[in-house]
């Protein structure tokens, strides 16, 4: 699976939405997306690429993009 | 009048994450000209959000005399519905967005208006003591509210004040919504103070949350065991928040390891760490675990609230005398609350309970008089703090869905969802995070080959197993 495929993945697991939903999705915007959900999605991503998450970029993960450039810090590239 | 805010005139009594403050001055004005719109007692649906419209609505209302039933912002509009048609409230104080096609608007500020129902011209007769109408699990829509009286708030107000020795000084976060009665206990105890309330909708989760109450010097909140397990998961205790003083903890019992912790971080930083019992049928609080014992004492709730008396009951009926004997837990107090309402006629009943409340939660207390909560008597869950009547979602379920046979079991943020019929249950399970607004991710689904009965028909919920498979 690339990397791509296991970001897609984990948005979808976590807040049970479509693939092609997900890349639109903001927190608080969609109705799974609630502070249950971020946390479910938090630990999906740290699943899927092997990472521990800091306490600054669980708070800054607000949108399917904005996911990408933090995970970039972890040396994963979307 | 529940405060007197001339008390405070120029301390600033809320201040929201956009900016915008008021002085205790500024909130008795906009509190005169809200009621004065509401034209007399009556009952108003206040539709819950943690921003100023609604904080305003709240304070003025219940300061003016105006009974508002609190209930969440995001309601499902079907059980919305069902709730206005069985109390035909005079009012619905809502955002703006919220749409209402046969009400007349009468007031608007703070991005709220109040619109004025074609119910407004039915008398609701309102016992002469009702303040305020709560809802017992909002979730599930069930038209049963909790009525708390004027005497009730106060007397709550004060015992906490009391044991948390709340001053003007004090500046809490909104971590709570207003529709769940620990969020209106913060409220109503720090007006009471003249201390500032720092207004936000967002949650522990979101940077716009932290950087508001670091900005704003944030000195105490408040959580369910959901938030401190998502602060845990967040390794919160590596944050910088010089003005944190003081975190309470309520809505359900934290997992042991996770006490420990915070107690044990608070000790190590010079703060308080205060575990706390209630139940909206008490206005909020009935017990807390002073501070300083929060680390001799874990697992337990405390003692009583200064005023009330706690106490338990066997099954004759009569007061245990012997530490570590489990039986029902009653409390004593003037903050026990006047009953419940099922219906608009409801709101003219007198005081039921005379300050007498059986909690219908199980418990202990050892040598020393402190209380441990063991189980619950009745079949109810604790979802993200918030009571969920597994009987009523059966109910919900079965009503839906009524070719499937199912039943709900589960802990405290895990409800499990059974059903023989295997295919059914992935929609069951998304049709009910939809209707109760319960996140998805704390409902399991497993599939069984019979919902195991008795000879007289009753579900036998101990033989149905909610571990994961």
């Amino acid at each position: 699976m690339t990397n791509q495929e296991k970001y897609l993945n984990a948005f979808v697991a976590a807040l049970e939405v479509a693939p092609g939903e997900a890349p639109t999705l903001t927190y608080g915007e969609s109705k799974s997306w609630d502070s249950v959900g971020h946390m479910a999605l938090v630990a999906a991503l740290e699943d899927a690429f092997d990472i521990m998450m800091e306490m600054d970029d669980i708070i800054d993960l607000s949108s399917f993009d904005k996911g990408k450039e933090i995970l970039r810090k972890y040396a994963v590239e979307i | 009048m529940l405060w007197k805010f001339e008390r405070h005139q120029s301390n600033i009594a809320v201040e929201d994450e956009y900016g915008r403050q008021l002085t205790y001055a500024e909130l008795r004005h906009e509190g005169r000209m809200l009621c004065q719109q509401a034209d007399g007692r009556c009952l108003v649906f206040c539709l819950c959000r943690n921003v100023m419209g609604s904080f305003v609505g709240y304070v003025s209302f219940l300061n003016g005399g105006v009974v508002p039933a609190m209930l969440p912002a995001d309601m499902d509009a079907e059980l919305f519905r069902n709730l206005y048609e069985t109390y035909r409230p005079k009012y619905i104080w809502a955002p703006e967005s919220f749409s209402m096609e046969d009400g007349c608007c009468r007031y608007e500020r703070f991005g709220y208006r109040l619109t004025q129902t074609p119910f407004g011209d039915v008398e609701t007769r309102l016992a002469p003591e009702l303040a305020l109408l709560l809802t017992t699990s909002g979730s599930t829509g069930s038209p049963k509210l909790v009525r708390q009286s004027y005497r009730n708030i106060r007397a709550n107000t004060d015992s906490i004040v009391q044991y948390l020795h709340l001053q003007a000084d004090e500046r809490p976060v909104t971590t709570l919504p207003m529709h769940y009665t620990y969020g209106l206990s913060i409220l109503n105890t720090h007006l009471d103070v003249g201390a500032t309330v720092l207004l936000t909708d967002k949650s522990v989760t979101q940077k716009e949350f932290w950087t508001f109450f670091r900005a704003r010097g944030g000195t105490s909140f408040g959580g369910v065991p959901y938030t401190y397990e998502m602060l845990d998961r967040m390794r919160f205790t590596h944050m910088d928040l010089p003005a944190l003083r003081t975190m309470t903890q309520a809505g359900g019992k934290l997992m042991p390891e996770l006490h420990r912790k915070y107690a044990e971080w608070c000790q190590k930083t010079g703060r308080q760490f205060i575990v706390m019992y209630g139940q909206c049928e008490a206005t909020a609080r009935m017990a807390y675990l002073p501070w300083e014992m929060s680390l001799q004492k874990i697992g337990s709730v405390g003692v009583a609230i200064p005023g009330g008396t706690l106490e338990l009951i066997d099954e004759n009926g009569g007061a245990i005398q012997t530490p570590h004997t489990v039986g029902e837990l009653r409390y004593r107090g003037e903050n026990v609350t006047l009953g419940y309402a099922e219906n608009a006629a409801d709101l003219a009943l007198p005081d039921e309970r005379g300050g007498v409340l059986d909690t219908g939660d199980m418990a202990e207390f050892d040598e020393d008089g402190y209380y441990t909560i063991v189980g619950r008597k009745k079949r109810f869950l604790k979802m993200y703090g918030n009571r969920v009547n597994l009987d009523e979602i059966e109910r919900m379920l079965k009503a839906r869905f009524p070719d499937v046979e199912c039943a709900c079991a589960g802990s405290d943020d895990h409800l499990t969802l059974f059903a023989t019929d295997a295919a059914a249950l992935p929609e069951m399970r998304a049709w009910l995070a939809g209707k109760t607004g319960l996140n998805s991710s704390g409902i399991s689904i497993k599939a069984v080959s019979e919902i195991p009965k008795n000879e007289a028909g009753k579900t036998l919920y101990k033989e149905l197993d909610t571990n994961d498979d």
